[in-house]
């Protein structure tokens, strides 16, 4: 215990001095070179809903006295206009100036690393334990090798997706950043932090609600553990006392974040006229432009006539896995976040790469236990054929008119596909890694017999 | 006998020629009530080109004093104004674009009669204004079944838009909207000759040869309908129907005398056809030739006032007074037909140049162009310029002097305007919000709802030479059934509409005994506001592939069912212990065949002996007997279906 704290002690100006290149290549990028490749419009990096310049339509409309939902522009939470609507206005050079924007961003994804590498320590620490109670001292020796936390923020940092999404202008940044604020407050046990992160999440995006679970299961079990059953351990019990505080504290958020926008939409708007332009234009997928989603193509294309039954079907896709996956997962409510955040980044109605870049962000959380992960060079060399495929195809759609939609939904439908295999890849070599956990310990347990 | 039968027989047919004759004349006393007029208005264009102009005006006294019954005034018009309570009503068909460069747009008849390309309709209602709009979509069947066109497409709450200010400062009952790209024929035009008393048969309307007004460059069949029957106050103000059909004609110029003179032009060489009398039904039948002020002072430049001679000898000429701006006066030549179809030889009107002579129209006051920037599909900006005229140029060159412009446009939900990217550019000059925009207000477009409409009142510096607006856009992907049979060609941005609030055009024409009673006369006597119109824009839209629905549902299924099932299979997967535990579960859980060994083993007085692992033939008959036992059923039960449904 003591040696690896020490050894992360040891890594941590590494670390830091990385973390700080990170956020400079964005600065520089910010300032010197704002709007050179146009990623503010790419539909791979803003959607709809995160679209910076649609907030500042709808923070426009907001001052000229009529409802920011007036026109379908604007589908964000009217605290997000409140925030980052003052900075997207004219200073009157005529262009718009991002420059404050931009900074709010790489804070924000500055906060989301740091976060992830906290969670990351917690995760360790709660590993080295129970291996240690366990006995399995081979993956305790192995586990010792790889900072995960580290890892995974600086994955998180450097990963291009994340810095194109920064410059790109686009919301996400604060949408992750209230996930991974959930999530820290969970494996902190900070029971009104997580409700928190839970509640501005589910606002922000609707998706993160599935999130209820594996937080709860967070409060009241603790943090990730090897498999309880195959162990027969039952040294932890599920708290209630804390899963009815975090409800609670959850209503007390959501009672307040609602007042707040009520405050925000006062003369202008409704909730109800909120809650019909947000999560209602989520659910019924209104438009159409492409994006690196499957469901685009599928609603212009399929007839009328079944539109709303494969509505539900879609978005039934998503809460049909969240049970099973719960009973199978629910020693790691970590891993299962993760996988429920990759899930829901895969088959959401607008997904960006925003989305991509906080789940393989925290993928590397686990990369000590997906260490024989298969499939992972074919899924990196896939993830990277299509991210770059993608936007030539749009080119040749969109701009030269030589292509055709075809041929962008193809990547769209190959950067989904593989978006899958890495779901599933990653959730069965968990799996494995719990069993080989479960054979490692028996060894060693018939050793000392 | 026989004899005695036929001259009664021609007593009745006198008698009965008599009566007829008597109640005839009758009709002619009453129609005090009813009016119908007919006029042309004849206007020789600067660049060689004719324009002419027809007026038809039908009145009616309101329904309280003159009751339900018309012999002149159209029946369906009657009935359309009553159902839906229209107070005023326009509808245009246009075809070609008016050249406000060369044909101006300043005056009265150029104001009102240049319309948008297309179908335009508006109107105002006399209803509560929660039922303005069931109003409106049943007026647009109505008159698409009138008129043979497809109004109706103006039903759908995408295509109209409910002006504020800019438009018409009339209420909010008020409905425009605008097809750009309805075709407009004949099939158009008869049903409006239809609503005429003499249709084209006699009168003026009997020049509109079909091929010779479509052949022109511009053409623009227009009603406009104004009620006065649900004023709260009754007045004696009935319905008031204008009819009139705008033709820009170019002269056949077989006799070429240089190009220096203009060409010369009568009826028969424009129409090829004459008018051979009035329509008898008309009160009054007037044909005028209006020379434009500058045209008249030009000619009075060349020093001989006779630069052109007339093949009939004018019965009035009318000078203008107080001209605009002290601009010259215009002239007005009328020629009255009077006489009936059959008694004279027909009208001619033929004008011949002798003096070659040039001038050129009184433009509005800004010369306004729309166009689109950007290229790709995705998206775009819509830029409005507006160029100063020899008439802006006049203007007092004060500071403090500002030319008030009001832009109204509506763009169709898919065009995603950001109204906050508006920018206002002064002579190259990017310009703050506050110092050009006097007032705008906006209702911003939703998704298949309603388009957007911008109305936006510029105030601009007297001496500008030129300013232009922009607006950025993104373009937005339609589903597959809401593109058009002709998706790559485009979608149509409707005109916008600029007017500008300081300037009113009217034209005064007196006589010596007073002013002249003609209702086109008066109608160029009345103040109003100068319009004009834009051009349509044609944004190029991406298209999906069409062939493409059962591909895209299979494929993207195949995707969903590989998420679901590869995780499926994943998550129960076991191996190793877990299969080992569950074997264990199967041993326990077999007791019925446990049970059935153990009673065979007592009833045949032998020792049980417990099956240490069951004989797997045994457990395979089990099953296939199992199987058997489930096909039995099915089968059973399918010729039960087939049996009492089948």
């Amino acid at each position: 215990m003591e040696k690896s704290s020490e050894k992360s002690t040891k890594k941590q100006p590494w670390f830091w001095s990385s973390a700080v290149a990170s956020i400079l290549l964005r600065l520089v990028l910010i300032v010197y070179y704002p709007n050179t490749l146009n990623f503010s419009s790419r539909p791979e990096i803003s959607t709809p809903l995160t679209s910076l310049r649609r907030l500042a339509e709808g923070y426009w409309l907001k001052q000229s006295s009529m409802s920011p939902y007036a026109g379908s522009m604007y589908h964000g939470s009217p605290l997000l206009l409140s925030i980052l609507g003052p900075l997207t206005i004219d200073r009157g050079e005529g262009k718009p100036n991002h420059l404050l924007c931009g900074l709010a961003f790489v804070i924000a994804d500055f906060i989301t690393a740091i976060l992830i590498r906290a969670i990351g320590q917690l995760l360790q620490v709660a590993d080295t334990k129970s291996l240690k109670s366990l006995g399995a001292t081979r993956h305790l020796n192995v586990s010792e090798n790889f900072p995960s936390g580290d890892i995974a923020a600086l994955v998180y940092l450097w990963n291009p997706l994340t810095i194109i999404t920064c410059l790109g202008y686009s919301t996400s940044p604060i949408e992750n950043l209230v996930i991974v604020l959930a999530l820290f407050g969970a494996c902190k046990r900070l029971v009104p932090l997580a409700a928190f992160g839970w509640v501005m999440a589910s606002h922000l995006s609707l998706y993160p609600v599935i999130l209820v679970i594996p937080l709860v299961l967070l409060v009241g079990f603790g943090l990730d553990t090897p498999p309880r059953k195959l162990f027969s351990l039952d040294s932890t019990t599920f708290s209630w006392r804390r899963v009815f505080i975090f409800i609670l504290w959850a209503s007390i958020w959501a009672i307040y974040v609602l007042i707040l926008c009520g405050i925000s939409l006062k003369e202008y708007s409704s909730l109800g006229e909120m809650f019909k332009r947000t999560y209602g234009f989520i659910l019924s997928v209104e438009d159409l432009s492409p994006n690196i989603g499957v469901l685009w193509y599928f609603f212009a294309e399929v007839f009328d006539f079944f539109r709303n039954f494969f509505l539900m079907v879609f978005h039934i896709n998503i809460l049909f896995m969240v049970l099973p996956l719960a009973i199978r997962l629910h020693h790691r409510p970590c891993f299962l976040a993760f996988v429920y955040i990759a899930i829901s980044s895969v088959l959401k109605s607008y997904p960006s790469v925003g989305d991509s870049a906080l789940y393989l962000g925290l993928l590397g959380l686990f990369v000590n236990a997906l260490a024989d992960m298969q499939f992972s060079f074919f899924l990196f060399s896939g993830y990277l054929g299509t991210l770059l495929l993608s936007p030539v195809m749009h080119n040749l759609w969109i701009w030269r008119g030589t292509g055709n939609a075809n041929f962008y939904y193809a990547t769209a439908m190959a950067y989904a596909c593989f978006q899958i295999i890495l779901v599933v890849e990653s959730v069965s070599s968990m799996l494995n890694h719990d069993r080989a956990l479960k054979q490692g310990t028996t060894t060693v347990e018939k050793k000392v017999q | 006998m026989a004899r005695f039968v036929h001259s009664i027989f021609v007593l009745l047919l006198v008698f009965v020629c008599y009566v007829v004759s008597e109640s005839t004349s009758d009709a002619v006393e009453q129609l005090d009530g009813e009016e119908f007029s007919e006029e042309l208005l004849f206007r020789a264009l600067p660049d060689r080109k004719v324009l002419s102009h027809f007026h038809f005006e039908s009145r009616v006294p309101p329904t309280s004093s003159y009751g339900h019954h018309h012999r002149l005034f159209p029946k369906a018009i009657y009935q359309l104004v009553h159902k839906y309570r229209i107070r005023e009503m326009e509808l245009s068909f246009t075809q070609g674009r008016w050249n406000y460069e060369s044909w101006g747009g300043f005056d009265p008849v150029a104001s009102t009669n240049a319309k948008p390309p297309g179908v335009e309709l508006w109107a105002v209602f006399d209803v509560p204004s929660d039922q303005v709009d069931a109003s409106w979509k049943n007026l647009t069947h109505t008159l698409s079944g009138l008129f043979c066109a497809s109004i109706n497409f103006l039903e759908s709450s995408t295509t109209y838009s409910s002006p504020d200010w800019s438009f018409k400062s009339l209420s909010s009952n008020l409905r425009y909207g605008s097809l750009p790209r309805e075709a407009v024929c004949t099939e158009n035009l008869t049903p409006w000759l239809k609503l005429l008393p003499c249709r084209d048969k006699s009168g003026i309307s009997s020049l509109m040869d079909r091929p010779s007004i479509y052949r022109g460059f511009y053409h623009s069949q227009r009603l406009h309908l104004t009620s006065g029957e649900f004023n709260p106050v009754p007045s004696n103000h009935g319905i008031v129907l204008q009819q009139t059909l705008t033709v820009v004609l170019q002269p056949n110029t077989l006799e070429t005398h240089g190009r220096k003179l203009q060409p010369n032009w009568s009826m028969s060489s424009l129409f090829g056809k004459t008018v051979d009398g009035k329509c008898s039904l008309a009160k009054s039948s007037n044909i005028y030739l209006h020379l434009e002020g500058n045209l008249v002072h030009n000619m009075k430049n060349e020093g001989d006032y006779s630069n052109f001679e007339l093949s009939i000898s004018p019965d009035t000429i009318t000078k203008e007074v107080n001209p605009f701006h002290k601009q010259h006066p215009s002239i007005l030549y009328g020629f009255s037909i009077n006489h009936s179809s059959h008694n004279s030889k027909p009208f001619d009107l033929g004008f011949k140049w002798k003096l070659p002579v040039t001038w050129s129209c009184v433009k509005p006051p800004l010369h306004v162009t729309r166009f689109l920037m950007g290229s790709g599909n995705e998206k775009g900006a819509i830029a409005l310029s507006l160029q100063s005229t020899e008439l802006s140029q006049n203007l007092d060159h004060n500071q403090k002097c500002k030319l008030h412009v009001d832009v109204f446009q509506v763009v169709p939900w898919y065009i995603k305007v950001y109204y906050h990217t508006a920018k206002v550019y002064v002579n190259g000059i990017l310009q703050s919000h506050e110092d050009t925009i006097e007032k705008l207000s906006v209702s911003p477009s939703e998704d298949k709802v309603s388009p957007g409409v911008m109305e936006m009142s510029l105030s601009l510096p007297c001496d500008l030479k030129s300013a232009s607006l922009t607006l950025e856009f993104d373009k937005g992907f339609l589903h597959i059934d809401e593109y058009p049979p002709d998706a790559n060609q485009g979608f149509d941005i409707p005109s916008a509409i600029i007017s500008y609030p300081q300037f009113q055009t009217r034209m005064e024409y007196k006589q010596d005994n007073g002013s002249i009673k003609s209702p086109m006369v008066s109608k160029m006597q009345e103040k109003r506001k100068i319009l004009s119109y834009t051009e349509v824009l044609l944004v190029p839209l991406t298209t999906p592939d069409f062939s493409m629905p059962y591909n895209v549902i299979t494929i993207t299924c195949t995707v969903f069912a590989l998420y679901f099932g590869s995780l499926m299979n994943a998550l129960r997967r076991r191996v190793g212990e877990e299969e080992r535990l569950l074997k264990e579960k199967d041993k326990k859980i077999g007791k019925l065949p446990l049970l059935l060994s153990k009673l065979s083993a007592k009833l045949r007085g032998r020792p049980w002996d417990p099956p240490s692992s069951p004989p797997p033939s045994s457990t395979s008959k089990f099953i296939s007997s199992k199987v058997i036992l489930k096909i039995v059923l099915i089968a059973a039960i399918a010729f039960g279906w087939q049996y009492y449904y089948g």
